[in-house]
């Protein structure tokens, strides 16, 4: 267990395609809902709470056990309504599994999995914790979109890490809530949604211009 | 197999990618070469563009390529980032264009516009090309940066508006070679030659080196 | 207070449906309403007293059998209410639709009064065949009130298989459920499942509707609004019956609704 693997692991710079998905930030600020520092922090406790649990539980989850991925990676798409949300979190998958295996063996994972599924992979490669696997996965729950909220509505940089900051005790927690539930059966796993960026995901796939693939 | 396993060797597409800042006719150099190559070689395209559909729109108009044969790229907001620090979302659409159409002789992709800094990755392309026009004045190719100065094949556009914008081509010729040292140079005017033809000879020579060697 | 309830339809010698059982106590108490038809049976819930309340504990559990088509509905909205201290008020509410069965379950909304602290739990469980069309409408507090907490847990499987399993948490102690990514300044959802045979249309998608062809042999349809009529408006055209009936299609029928004291907000029928 290596910190600086972990952190390694849940670097933005890390190629892995992050850059490219704003995690349904770009669908809500063209909406409107998003427009400050203050509404970014709502949207990013939204998200940490529902799609940050579920994906820390998934990651932890296939850290702990190889023989649960296809379970797993089922159960993420019985969690994930949206045929855009589950192309986003395959082609995410796709591409940290692209990244992930240039630095550690892993095998086994196919081709294209859920994004979860393929960071607990990783992690597991990495001889990373379960709990390690959860920290990176709510991480980057909320570094993603925050760095997209950045770009897209050219926020103070240095208020979006003050929030940063002051959301990792939550971020922690979820981590430690989702690794402990990581033993439980997929159908029992965490698998809270959040109704708008079902809508959002879905929405954003038809526009003709959009900056970000999700 | 490893669905992963890096794409080198002779049995992969050549991959050239067109960078250069918005509007100095990347597209229509793409268009230009898939109308000059398109009978010869198996070739697709992938486009970086914010408009998610309208390169793939541009060509499948000018009947230059099928629609099944152009992927789009989406780079949030960072059209560098896509073609160089983060390359994977260039390579799966690579990659998907290949496993669904079979082997490929040329993959072209256009980044999306942006400033002279501009470059691809080596884990992403083989060759570069740089497109830059006369409109902007003579002094692009002096101004250097590492789009002009490193990239495989400079192509100079819009030959047919220097009289117009008072761009002299010499000077702009004098100032690449200064910048490029052997690498080549080409100038262009894709409104006159609708094939680009120093782009596709320059192209068909590097496929035919790759099959020989 | 706790309660039970339960429905049992099936099919009788002659092709029809028929309730085998029909049971329940008060506040859960079902009443059959209309014909039984070729076309199936209706059950409503009628409220049999305010509620739940904090500390209750419902539960409904509906059997539609092979070929058996059933629809349930409700008279009312459903008020969660906080009630005495006491640990959450529960509903449970259990479905399994055999082969060639149908069930609709498109009830009035649930209401989460300020103060609220409710659970609904629904399992679904539809073999191979059958054909399921289920409704949820969640209404965040009353007109202009707060929202209390509800947590909605849901798991559908359909053919032995997950197909759908979703939780919404709103109220004080979701964290962020008011904010953008969950239902932002929207005070009203619903969703609208559908699973079988002819579940699957093709998607569609607006700013405040999406209609989502599950990685399963399913569709799910979600709206948010700033209240009930704008969900209503969304999912109300796609549950007109006939939607979901069992492998065969037929044009849209008007159901006949019995009891005379039955609600006038009927949204979804
Ligand atoms: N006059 C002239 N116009 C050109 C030439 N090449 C491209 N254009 C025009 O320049 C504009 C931008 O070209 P486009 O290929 O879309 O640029 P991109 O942003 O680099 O892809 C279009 O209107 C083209 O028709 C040329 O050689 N001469
Ligand atoms: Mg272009």
């Amino acid at each position: 267990m290596s910190l600086a693997t972990l952190l390694l692991l849940a670097d933005g710079r890390l190629p892995s395609g992050g850059h490219a998905h704003s995690a349904g930030l770009e669908a809500q600020v063209t909406a409107g809902r998003v427009r400050s520092v203050a509404d970014l922090d709502g949207f990013l406790r939204g998200k940490l709470a529902t799609g940050g649990l579920v994906s820390a539980a998934f990651a932890a989850a296939a850290c702990a056990d190889a023989t649960r991925w296809a379970d797993l990676d089922a159960g993420l798409d019985a969690r994930t309504p949206s045929p855009a949300l589950r192309r986003a979190s395959r082609a995410q998958g796709r591409a940290l599994l692209r990244a992930g295996r240039a630095m550690w063996p892993v095998a086994g994972v196919g081709r294209e999995p859920h994004q979860p599924v393929a960071l607990g992979a990783l992690a597991a490669a990495a001889g990373l914790s379960p709990g390690q696997a959860a920290v990176a996965a709510a991480h980057g729950a909320i570094t993603g979109p925050a760095s997209a909220a950045v770009r897209l509505l050219g926020l103070d940089p240095y208020r979006v890490h003050a929030l940063l900051a002051r959301l990792a005790p939550e971020c922690d927690r979820i981590a430690e809530v989702a690794a402990s539930r990581s033993g439980d059966a997929v159908d029992r796993l965490p698998a809270s949604g959040a109704p708008l960026l079902d809508i959002g995901a879905e929405y954003h796939a038809t526009w003709e211009v959009r900056l970000f693939a999700s | 197999m490893d669905p992963h396993a890096p794409l080198t060797g002779g049995s992969r597409a050549l991959r050239v990618g067109i960078g250069g800042p918005v509007g100095s006719g990347k597209t229509a150099l793409v268009a230009a070469l898939c109308r000059a190559l398109g009978a010869q070689l198996r070739l697709a395209v992938v486009t970086n563009d914010i408009y998610t559909t309208e390169d793939a729109d541009f060509l499948l108009r000018n009947g230059v390529l099928p629609a099944e044969r152009i992927r789009a790229v989406e780079t949030g907001c960072c059209p560098h980032t896509a073609i160089r620090d983060d390359i994977s979302a260039n390579l799966d659409a690579v990659e998907d264009l290949e496993s669904s159409l079979g082997p490929l002789d040329l993959v072209l992709l256009e980044s999306g516009g942006d400033n002279l800094t501009a470059t691809f990755s080596k884990g992403l392309i083989d060759q570069q090309i740089f497109v830059v026009d006369v409109s902007g004045g003579d002094k692009v190719p002096r101004k250097g940066g590492p789009g002009v100065t490193t990239a495989d094949l400079l192509v100079i556009n819009k030959t047919d508006l220097a009289p117009l914008v008072g761009a002299d081509l010499s000077v702009m010729d004098r100032d690449a070679r200064a910048r490029r040292g052997d690498l080549p140079t080409v100038f262009l005017s894709l409104a006159e030659d609708r094939g680009a033809t120093p782009v596709a000879d320059w192209i068909r020579g590097l496929v035919a080196a790759r099959a020989a060697g | 207070m706790k309660a039970k309830a339960r429905v049992v339809a099936e099919v009788d010698g002659h092709g029809r449906t028929r309730l085998a059982v029909l049971r329940g106590e008060s506040p859960l108490l079902l009443r059959r309403t209309g014909r039984h038809t070729a076309e199936g049976v209706t059950v409503h819930l009628v409220g049999g007293a305010a509620g739940p309340l904090r500390g209750d504990e419902l539960r409904l559990d509906v059997e539609v059998g092979p070929g058996a088509r059933l629809e349930v509905l409700s008279v009312a909205a459903q008020l969660a209410l906080p009630g005495r201290p006491a640990p959450a008020s529960r509903l449970t509410v259990t479905a399994d639709v055999a082969a060639g069965g149908a069930l609709r379950w498109i009830p009035e909304p649930l209401i989460a009064a300020a103060g609220c602290d409710h659970v609904v739990v629904t399992r679904v469980a539809v073999e191979a065949g059958g054909s399921l069309l289920w409704r949820d409408d969640l209404v965040c507090g009353r007109h202009g009130e707060v929202c209390g907490d509800v947590l909605a847990d849901t798991l559908v499987r359909y053919g032995g298989t997950t197909l759908h399993r979703h939780e919404l948490a709103v109220g004080p102690r979701a964290p962020g459920w008011d904010g953008p990514a969950v239902l932002g300044a929207g005070r009203a959802i619903g969703t609208l499942l559908t699973a079988g045979p002819d579940a699957v249309t093709p998607g569609s998608a607006g700013p405040a509707v999406a209609l989502m062809p599950l990685a399963g042999p399913g569709m799910l349809a979600t709206a948010v609004g700033a209240d009930i009529r704008e969900v209503r408006a969304a999912l109300d055209p796609l549950c007109a019956a006939g939607h979901v009936e069992g492998g065969r299609s037929r044009p849209p029928r008007e159901i006949t609704v019995r009891p005379p004291r039955l609600s006038a907000r009927r949204g979804c029928r």
